[in-house]
């Protein structure tokens, strides 16, 4: 299968500070990304990593089978809608539309006419004047009508009301049944991602700390509960660990079914999963991200 | 035609929620032989879910028999799960009906009713995959 | 590219013009007029022989509109700088349109190239219209030019021919490489307006004297150079106007009065004179004079005891050499800020 993005040990510093380390990924096509992590995880820095609005200061960074350098050719297959999805305010909608003809060899001129009609958008409208969620969908149509491989939004409805969210996925994943592309989109609340993503990527404090399918995810990671016990068999990776003085709860991720019949085995939602992870962002879970690279 | 819906608490992936409720629809004959199901791109449209998730459900149904895709017309139903059943619906519900005014009178209320069924129903369920 | 930079910069442009169409209209309404006022004036005061008189009222009837015209070209590339240049990326990254625009499938660097083509070349073809406008309609004036605002000095200067298109171009280059270079508008505009007045400054006091040896002469004293006497016991003093006779246009950079053994005297310091000398050099009542100089006879007398002008100048007619070398090194001072620009453009860290 295709990657739409392959990253090896890759960094982003800035000054001191590292923003992204030791990142390797390799996300097939075909797939909506859910990239979550909580705020200042480095979420921002990998996306625009992968637009190429930033150059890595260490490691190596493939999109769609090229460096993400800026060049127009590179930039024609990147999507990319930026957090609070900026217009230009004193621009009406049809100038944006036409913005993006001017500046896009691959516009899809009907697609956006399209889109904007059944948004209801007044063409003349200025974008200063919209609101945010009809903003957001203006940012959302320039992005779809240029048609790229790979669409990236970075926290596209972390401001939007829950009926404008809505409806803002609605029409993204619509788009990817019409036009069959790459999404990654990212969100520091689960639940925006819960529905849309068949993918995730887990970042806290600048570090992957799982990444797969989200079906996998879901059919490996399980929540033990038992008698108190300090070690597992070596195939369960232990994500989060709690103890009482007599009970032990353990979320753990393996591939081979659970026979030990002293523990009460449940499932875990997306929710439960990510919250695991986020639980213990110190502890670097080196397993996951080669599993992916099969 | 039916409408999907899902419950983000219940804890079940999307996918198989909605291989339940075709199921379901089958089973209680909302659902007819011939009869077309909605496009991935209108379920999606819908619920503002991933297509993948759809086809998912889609393909595993059609696995099972009970539904095709024909290419260019939509996706239809080959197959109900009422066929036997459904005639029986009727005097079950009615010997169930009678059980529960027994049930009563003997002093119980809703909540014990339904925790009586419910652990019947599991052990029973239990026995069957033993 | 063009058509979006076009769009977001019409508003600003169709200001710009309608000011520049008023200045112009102004311009072209009272010049021609004014030229021939001079021309008619000039050819009377030549058959008296005496034109001092006539350049000094000719100037002060139009010194306002001289000093009004002289400081919108003045100030208009600062303006530039100020209010298009600092503000034009900066807004951009303010807003956060930058993301948007550069990852349209055009290069940052082609982003730039149209911005910076587009407006700067409008910016530079405007100025460039009202400088020579400018240095036509006032032609008159600056040769009858009263004592510091003579062509070639400081002020003047900057605001005729060419160099106003210099100066705007940089200026406009100078805003977008600040406000890529610090990113918020304010801070920006300040930077720019800072730095570009210092240059102002700093160019015509450093640099500019040596674009070419200054000439150096001893002039005769008449009118044309002499503001004012002071009578005095022991003799006379002399004050200098920081003008050169014969060229009403030269820019003085030294200016001294040379007694007969050539030694420098001080500004106004007095000097004996000869009984013929202090006869000459008194001054007349009003009925006593006519239409020539009245202090005609002072000043003959004074350059046949051998006082001088001593001054080093650079003359009128280095004019469009000067124009030239300025506008060349404010040409590369753009080309090297363009340079910075693309440099850095292409490595940032949005």
């Amino acid at each position: 299968m295709n990657s739409v993005l392959v990253a090896q040990d890759l960094g982003k510093r800035y000054g001191r500070r590292w923003a992204l380390r030791d990142c390797s990924l390799e996300i097939p096509a075909g797939h909506v990304v859910g990239l979550v992590g909580p705020n200042g995880a480095g979420k921002t820095t990998l996306l625009k990593l992968a637009a190429g609005q930033l150059v890595p200061s260490e490691g190596r960074l493939t999109v769609l089978g090229g460096q993400p350098d800026g060049s127009a050719s590179q930039l024609a297959k990147v999507g990319f809608v930026a957090q609070d999805t900026p217009a230009y305010s004193g621009l009406s909608v049809e100038e944006h539309l036409r913005l993006g003809a001017r500046l896009n060899p691959g516009w899809d001129a009907e697609l956006a006419r399209d889109r904007i009609a059944k948004l209801g958008l007044d063409p003349r409208q200025r974008a200063g004047k919209l609101s945010g969620g009809q903003r957001a969908q203006l940012a959302l149509t320039l992005g779809l009508a240029k048609r790229p491989e790979l669409l990236i939004l970075d926290e596209p409805v972390a401001s939007l009301d829950p009926l404008a969210r809505r409806e803002f996925l609605q029409g993204l994943m619509e788009a990817v049944v019409d036009h069959d592309f790459s999404v990654v989109l990212s969100s520091h609340l689960v639940s925006d991602l819960e529905r849309t993503c068949d993918y995730l990527i887990v970042l806290i404090g600048s570090r992957v700390q799982v990444a797969g399918e989200v079906d996998k995810l879901l059919s490996t990671h399980h929540r033990l509960t038992g008698p108190r016990r300090d070690h597992l068999p070596s195939d369960q990776h232990v994500v989060s660990a709690t103890h009482t003085d007599r009970q032990s709860t353990f979320v753990i991720r393996t591939d081979s079914p659970i026979h030990d019949p002293s523990w009460a085995v449940t499932q875990l939602t997306l929710e439960d999963l990510v919250l695991a992870y986020m639980a213990t962002p110190g502890r670097v879970h080196a397993g996951p991200t080669l599993e992916v690279q099969r | 035609m039916i409408r999907f819906h899902l419950d983000g608490r219940s804890g079940v992936s999307p996918y198989m929620q909605l291989k339940q409720q075709v199921r379901h629809a089958l089973r209680l004959g909302l659902l007819r032989e011939g009869d077309q199901l909605p496009t991935v791109k209108d379920v999606v449209a819908q619920l503002a879910i991933n297509p993948n998730t759809v086809l998912k459900a889609y393909r595993e149904l059609e696995h099972d028999g009970l539904i095709a895709a024909r290419p260019g017309l939509g996706t239809f139903v080959t197959r109900t799960l009422t066929d036997t059943s459904l005639s029986a619906h009727a005097p079950l519900r009615r010997e169930l009906e009678r059980w529960m005014a027994k049930a009563r009178s003997a002093g119980l209320d809703d909540e014990s009713i339904e925790a009586l069924f419910m652990t019947t129903f599991r052990a029973g369920a239990q026995e069957d995959i033993a | 590219m063009i058509w979006l930079t076009w769009r977001q910069f019409r508003g600003s442009a169709a200001l710009m013009g309608a000011v520049l169409a008023l200045v112009g209209l102004v311009l072209v309404l009272t010049g021609p007029g004014m030229a021939a006022e001079y021309s008619k004036g000039l050819s009377n005061c030549l058959a008296n022989g005496f034109c001092d008189r006539f350049y000094n009222d000719f100037f002060d009837r139009y010194q306002q509109p001289f000093l009004g015209v002289t400081l919108v070209v003045l100030v208009l590339p600062a303006l530039i700088g100020f209010f298009w240049g600092a503000p034009l990326i900066t807004r951009e990254l303010e807003n956060g349109t930058h993301l948007l625009v550069w990852n349209q499938s055009v290069t940052r660097s082609r982003w730039l190239a149209v911005k910076l083509l587009v407006i700067g070349l409008t910016v530079m073809a405007a100025t460039c219209l009202l400088g020579l406008a400018v240095t036509w309609w006032s032609d008159p004036l600056d040769k009858s030019a009263a004592d510091g605002w003579a062509l070639m000095s400081p002020l003047v200067f900057d605001a005729r021919g060419i160099v106003p298109m210099a100066y705007a171009g940089f200026a406009f280059v100078l805003g977008i490489t600040t406000g890529l270079l610090i990113g918020r508008t304010l801070p920006a505009m300040a930077v720019t307006l800072l730095i570009f007045v210092g240059l102002q400054l700093a160019v015509p006091m450093l640099v500019r004297p040596h674009f070419q040896a200054p000439i150096s002469a001893n002039v005769a004293l008449s009118g044309g150079n002499v503001e004012g006497f002071n009578r005095d016991p022991g003799g006379m003093g002399l004050k200098l106007r920081d003008q050169i006779p014969t060229d009403a246009g030269a820019w003085v950079l030294t200016n001294h009065l040379v007694n007969p053994q050539g030694r420098k005297l001080a500004d106004g310091e007095v000097f004996p004179l000869t009984p013929e000398g202090d006869k000459a050099c008194t001054p007349l009542s009003p009925s006593q004079v006519g239409q020539g100089d009245p202090m005609g006879a002072c000043f003959a007398e004074l350059n046949r005891l051998g006082y001088r002008q001593a001054a080093t100048y650079h003359p009128t007619r280095s004019f469009w050499l000067f124009q030239g070398i300025e506008t060349g090194i404010y040409a590369a001072l753009t080309i090297a800020l363009t340079w910075l620009c693309f440099w850095w453009i292409r490595r940032r860290s949005s």
